[in-house]
């Protein structure tokens, strides 16, 4: 029996290393799972978890005189965190990076939302447009914006060059020029998720609304922002987790006046020398994204689609 | 009974930015607690005149009214009119209660008799108990009577259908018209129905619209419909028809004698205005045909022939006809004999005897 079934099974064909070694490969999932994942598990450990592992570390050290870490583990540097001076640098990158998000939801969206109506050809020169900025470097960007909102930019010279006004209305190094930077910056974050949610929205369902009695407003809010959370929900990440931790551009456009999470640690880190109390500030940092997105996501994540 | 017109159309037209004219002068009266189909193949503008009921489209030119008021450009929202889409439109994301509680809910209609009302509906379209699935959760049948129930729990003066069986099996969507049917008398409310199926408007409309590149062809009865279609495609899309085109050379009263292919004289019903010489068309449909055996003798206007093709298909047997060089003629015979048995059967490449009752063939003009 065994005979006649080995005599039945055709002969491999002639193989050479490498067709054996694949096939070797397809044979054991163990093997073809750490193939797939190998790498970029290898990349997360060497270059995010273990610099992540020693930040955390550096986190509970001292600070020498002359700006070098010391063994000395102490919960100073998170008590220290608790002064007004920084509670405020906190509660500044939170309202920025909210007034950022929020600012990027209302642009972002009917953008998005034309761009999933229009004919087939025009999406794509739309999906350009959106993409069109980041063929140049974010700080050329970040300077040309300087440019234009300089008491002697462009804008305060064509307003008064017009005679709207007489004196330099102050723009840049406000918050203001913070969060138009940083719309600016992640506004594409916030409208490509939202185009993917609202393009696959059956509009039938829009006119099923209307045709229950639902006017424009009713069908946006019953019907078609639920439909669309996941984009509204995935954008507003995008967004808000960057900016929340910014520091070039609240250091460019911002100049110094207005300091936000990300500056205190490049400071903590380059200008004070102080590397436990910038780690200690950057976990708190991670802790503050950790706990928003989670409570967003319950917020809004969380309803069934 | 006195009854009023529910939807009028008067000389509706709609022409799209593309310049495709997708209705063209249509004329409607759709009375009030009618099971009114608009019936035609896909293209036809049914659904577009459907869609300019509702309000999602506005007539390019002519009135629509609804209730004795003319829309105009009313939004649909404000119309006593509520659909029921070909893919059901439910929304995903709300349960089948809420689904159906949703035209009450833009109503401002207190909560309590919301409750009641979806309770009664969901009941209607039988499906009492189902109030918590999500859509997703149904099988298409169930969704098609959700879809039903959300239209139907507005109390609107009209309901349109637009093909809402379409996406059923066979067997669901026969259930579906009768269930349909019977839910349209039970509710009272004008029905208005798209449909390209040709036995679903038979089976259910009290009137059928049958349209065809954006115009109205015929409006009748089924019956009408079907017995005295009043053109060429009429009497093709609904059911088979046979087409015999010929010469009129006798008018006598009711009936009148074609001429087929100048050789073969077939008698048929005469219509107003026809006359002798001119060229038409008669239409006479399979199962109107009688067929014999040459052997037994036959009185005058049976059409001699030569059976071609036998088809069998279990209810009845179709024939293939020849009459003359260029004309065949389909014949359906009922087998009320158990084919086994019978020795009287008319065999392939046999000459056979044609009749069939003058008034059963439509003369068309061509």
């Amino acid at each position: 029996m065994a005979l006649a079934e080995r005599v039945e099974t055709p002969s491999p064909p002639p193989a050479n290393l490498a067709t054996r070694l694949v096939d070797w490969v397809r044979r054991r999932s163990g093997v073809k799972l750490s193939l797939v994942l190998g790498p970029g598990a290898f990349w997360l450990l060497v270059f995010f978890l273990i610099p992540l592992g020693v930040v955390l570390a550096y986190s509970f050290a001292s600070r020498g005189a002359y700006g070098q870490v010391i063994w000395r583990l102490t919960l100073e540097n998170y008590t220290r965190f608790f002064d007004w001076l920084y509670i405020r640098v906190f509660l500044v990158s939170v309202w920025i990076a909210l007034l950022t998000t929020v600012i990027c939801l209302v642009i972002g969206y009917p953008f998005a939302f034309v761009m999933a109506r229009v004919p087939r050809r025009w999406r794509n020169a739309l999906l350009v447009l959106v993409m069109v900025p980041f063929w140049t470097n974010f700080l050329v960007r970040t300077y040309a914006i300087m440019l234009l909102l300089r008491n002697e930019g462009l804008i305060n010279s064509a307003l008064r060059w017009l005679g709207i006004i007489e004196q330099p209305v102050t723009m840049l190094f406000t918050t203001f020029a913070v969060v138009l930077g940083l719309v600016y910056g992640y506004l594409p974050f916030m409208i490509l998720p939202l185009y993917a949610s609202i393009e696959k929205f059956d509009f039938t369902l829009v006119e099923a609304a209307q045709d229950l009695g639902a006017n424009t407003w009713q069908v946006f809010t019953r019907v078609m922002l639920p439909l669309t959370m996941p984009g509204v929900v995935a954008g507003s990440i995008l967004v808000f987790i960057p900016s929340v931790g910014a520091f070039v551009t609240p250091d460019l456009l911002g100049g110094g006046k207005v300091v936000m999470i990300g500056n205190l640690i490049q400071q903590q880190f380059l200008t004070v020398r102080h590397w436990p109390f910038g780690s200690a500030v950057s976990f708190v940092l991670m802790a503050i994204v950790l706990i928003s997105t989670m409570a967003y996501f319950r917020v809004g994540g969380e309803r069934r689609v | 009974m006195s009854r009023t017109a529910d939807v009028e159309l008067r000389n509706v037209s709609k022409v799209f930015d593309n310049s495709v004219v997708a209705v063209d002068n249509v004329s409607l009266e759709i009375e009030q607690g009618e099971f009114f189909s608009l019936l035609g193949p896909s293209g036809c503008g049914k659904t577009t005149t459907l869609r300019m009921i509702a309000g999602f489209e506005m007539p390019t030119s002519g009135e629509i009214s609804i209730e004795g008021r003319p829309m105009g450009e009313t939004p649909p929202f404000r119309r006593n009119v509520n659909t029921v889409f070909q893919n059901y439109a439910l929304f995903p994301h709300m349960t089948v209660a809420e689904n159906v509680a949703f035209g009450l809910r833009m109503k401002r209609i207190p909560r309590d008799e919301i409750a009641r009302r979806v309770r009664e509906a969901l009941q209607l379209v039988r499906l009492g108990g189902f109030e918590d699935r999500y859509p997703r959760q149904l099988s298409g049948g169930q969704q098609q009577r959700v879809a039903l129930a959300r239209a139907l729990i507005n109390r609107p003066r009209v309901l349109l259908l637009d093909e809402p069986l379409g996406a059923l099996d066979l067997k669901l969507r026969k259930e579906m018209q009768l269930e349909l049917k019977h839910l349209q008398m039970t509710v009272g409310i004008t029905f208005i129905y798209v449909t390209h199926d040709q036995e679903e408007a038979l089976t259910m409309s009290d009137r059928i619209a049958v349209m065809n590149a954006g115009r109205v062809l015929q409006v009748g009865t089924p019956l009408e419909i079907y017995e005295r279609p009043s053109s060429r495609f009429v009497a093709d899309f609904i059911g088979e028809s046979n087409f015999l085109d010929g010469r009129v050379v006798d008018l006598n009263g009711q009936r009148a004698t074609v001429v087929v292919d100048d050789r073969v004289p077939v008698p048929a019903r005469a219509q107003d205005g026809l006359a002798i010489g001119e060229q038409v068309t008669v239409a006479i449909r399979p199962e109107k045909i009688r067929l014999r055996s040459l052997g037994t003798e036959g009185a005058d206007g049976c059409v001699r022939g030569r059976v071609e093709e036998i088809v069998y298909i279990g209810t009845d047997t179709y024939y293939l006809v020849r009459l003359t060089d260029r004309c065949t003629v389909r014949v359906r015979v009922q087998n009320s004999q158990n084919r086994l048995d019978s020795s009287e059967t008319i065999g392939h490449g046999e000459e056979v005897l044609l009749s069939w009752l003058p008034e059963t063939a439509m003369v068309l003009k061509t």
